[in-house]
């Protein structure tokens, strides 16, 4: 593998700003499900006992809400979705059989990617909103406690959301072999590249 | 279980059963006829007293509510209503606030920790502030407005019915203090006959639409008042007509909780399911070599 030949995907900067969201997003989780079900209650645990789960969570969610923005600014001139995208979309029964040959040569993310962060936007943004309105001991209580009703049910969905997203983007990574690499060391081998986003390939050769 | 002397019939964030083999206790009920207040507050100091609490002195808000609310300081609070059911003849409502005790308790529906709030088998309902998080949804799942949470320990608070005086024997403070007799306690079965008797006085007294306030919408409560006017409950300081666990509550902790599991479980399996059965997307070595 060392020796083809390597195009780079992300900045260092870009993968730290990844991971910082990606870690704040995994500690509130797992903060906040243990609120969601008794199941789970069990996981509060590993924040030092439940009464510390409640207070670091929202500050979890908060920092992840702005890294995640920062985020999303980022990436958005590659989020236009294109026609070639709608051609790609097509061939899904075929790329989840991994025959992946003879593909419409599409950008630097599929439209699963591209669904996959705008609908975690919409989930954060929600999270957020309706996470404010129920932030005990600070805010809750200046809110009508109908809106903090209502709040706390979009909130437990938007998580619901936001995790489904999670799962799908994990499990994604795994399964294209040789994408973690583009998120751990910041880059992908050509022939990566020309496989799974031709259209960004070439682009990033006519620009250098 | 130790060191308490009340079985328990549910608690909260526990999908098991509780502890069921000795026989059910009588419920308990709380009965405050409201014809019978005279507004004077000694259960309000009596609540005080026994369980060491000490509300700030506050403002005269322009009504002879004191405290103007419930607070984690103020278990219990009597609200004055002056209203004219029968134009001309003022009445002067007094309502002694506080948790009615539900069967079907929204708070402890709404609660994530567990133990946090215990039902007893007697029917009252208790905080145990120990396991108390201090996240509030207990004050979201509550018809009655009742929860209140501490500033200076995040910890929420409200009547325990006194409990702990229930448990030797002993009625609730406020119900000992009381000196017209207007709170009375004993099985659920003895205040509700106390409660007809009362109620049918009334009605000779030319209240016509007495009656005894014990919401079927919440199963029942084990504070139950006698009302002159029941057939308008929200004359008594807002005091809900037909109060039920709130839809988002009931969706948010019912098949919601069921539902998203599946979800998510269902996700995780299909992907490792999928990987098993279709292998990774690989770039081919061929196309490797290529470059």
């Amino acid at each position: 593998m060392s020796q083809n030949k390597m195009i780079q995907r992300y900045k260092a900067s870009e993968r730290f700003n990844h991971w910082f969201v990606a870690i704040c997003f995994i500690l509130a989780a797992l903060s906040g499900i243990g609120f969601f079900h008794p199941g789970f209650f069990w996981l509060t645990n590993l924040f030092g006992g439940s009464t510390w789960a409640r207070i670091l969570h929202p500050f979890f969610g908060v920092i992840m809400f702005l890294f995640f923005i920062v985020w999303v600014a980022r990436v958005w001139k590659y989020n236009h979705v294109t026609a070639a995208d709608w051609q790609w979309v097509k061939h899904l029964g075929d790329i989840l059989r991994s025959r992946t040959n003879n593909l419409p040569e599409i950008g630097k993310y599929n439209l699963g990617q591209k669904y996959l962060t705008r609908t975690l936007l919409v989930a954060i943004i929600l999270l957020l909103a309706s996470g404010i309105l129920i932030w005990q001991p600070w805010f809750a209580s200046v809110f009508p406690i109908e809106l903090r009703r209502m709040a706390v049910l979009i909130h437990a969905f938007s998580a619901f959301v936001a995790l489904m997203c999670f799962i799908v983007h994990v499990y994604a990574a795994y399964w294209t072999r040789g994408s973690i690499r583009a998120m751990t060391q910041g880059t992908v081998t050509v022939a990566w590249a020309k496989h799974h986003c031709m259209a960004w390939y070439k682009e990033m050769v006519s620009k250098n | 279980m130790a060191l308490q002397s009340l079985d328990i019939k549910a608690r909260s964030a526990t999908s098991t059963l509780s502890p069921l083999v000795r026989t059910a206790v009588t419920e308990v009920v709380k009965l405050i006829d409201i014809s019978k207040c005279i507004g004077c507050k000694a259960c309000q100091v009596a609540c005080m007293e026994w369980n060491d609490l000490r509300d700030s002195v506050g403002k005269n808000i322009g009504v002879y509510d004191n405290p103007a609310d419930l607070s984690d300081q103020s278990w219990t609070v009597m609200r004055f209503s002056e209203v004219e059911v029968n134009s001309g003849r003022l009445e002067w409502l007094i309502r002694k606030d506080g948790c009615m005790h539900c069967s079907e308790p929204g708070c402890l529906k709404a609660c994530p920790a567990p133990d946090a709030i215990i039902q007893y088998s007697n029917g009252i309902v208790d905080f145990h502030e120990e396991h108390c998080i201090g996240c509030g949804y207990c004050i979201m799942g509550c018809p009655f407005n009742i929860p209140r949470m501490s500033k200076k320990d995040s910890k929420v608070y409200k009547c325990t019915l006194c409990s702990d005086r229930v448990a030797v024997g002993l009625e609730p403070a406020c119900v000992k203090t009381c000196p017209t007799g207007a709170i009375i306690f004993g099985s659920k079965e003895d205040m509700i006959h106390h409660a007809e008797d009362r109620i049918f006085d009334l009605k000779e007294r030319g209240y016509q639409r007495a009656g005894l306030y014990n919401p079927p919408g919440v199963g029942g409560t084990h504070v139950m008042y006698v009302l002159q006017h029941a057939d308008q409950p929200e004359l008594y300081h807002e005091l809900p007509k037909d109060p039920g666990i709130s839809p988002e509550v009931i969706l948010w902790k019912g098949i919601s909780k069921t539902v998203m599991n599946i979800g998510l479980g269902t996700a995780i399996l299909g992907g490792i399911f999928h990987y098993v059965t279709q292998g990774p997307n690989e770039v081919s070595e061929a196309e490797e070599e290529k470059q």
